[in-house]
């Protein structure tokens, strides 16, 4: 499923015209990103959490050379699922 | 940030009224919940996508007593982040 199943989903529901449904699910979408850009944790009840965590600089190898480099700290993101999805999920 | 949150900044925005702009969050997030409870891949362009992947039976422990547990197979969604969010969290 990509983007455009959302757009009409929201097409139906909303019964605005499909370009300000496209700017609607875009906005939704750039919404969170921008917030996780910032560092700030999402939180979206009945589906999940994005985190955004610090890595610590660590020494890593280049798996294909061997060559010992310096992996930079950076931050990432995680996704940590809803009890209520998961149940979903597993038909509980 | 919350779901409330992000309603209310998409409802800014693009100058919806909140009740519109909560129909359209709820139906975008009800949309990608479907399509992964259905065992379907979503990918969403500049985001990430989401994947259900299977996992085995396993024996697992009680954190708590210690004692030793039997873990049900069961299916659990995956998120890979999509390399234009990676690289905005990344960074600083």
């Amino acid at each position: 499923m990509t983007k455009i199943e959302i757009v009409t989903n929201v097409y139906e529901k909303l019964g605005f015209s499909k370009r300000e449904c496209a700017d609607i699910v875009d906005k939704f979408f750039e919404v969170i990103k921008e917030t996780l850009a910032n560092g700030e944790n999402v939180k979206i009840s009945g589906f999940g959490n994005f985190i955004v965590k610090q890595k610590k600089a660590r020494r890593g190898r280049n798996p294909q050379t061997g060559d010992e480099i310096e992996i930079a700290k950076r931050k990432v993101l995680n996704y940590r699922l809803s009890q209520v999805l998961k149940d979903a999920i597993n038909d509980k | 940030m919350n779901k409330i949150d992000i309603i209310n900044k998409v409802a800014e925005e693009m100058k919806l009224n909140q009740k519109v702009a909560k129909m359209a969050v709820d139906t975008i997030v009800d949309t990608i919940k479907k399509a992964i409870v259905n065992s379907e891949r979503v990918e969403i362009r500049g985001f990430g996508s989401f994947t259900l992947r299977n996992y085995k039976a396993y024996k697992g422990r009680n954190p708590k007593t210690g004692e030793l547990v039997d873990v049900q197979p069961k299916k659990l969604p995956y998120f890979k982040v999509g390399k234009e969010l990676k690289e905005m969290i990344w960074k600083d």
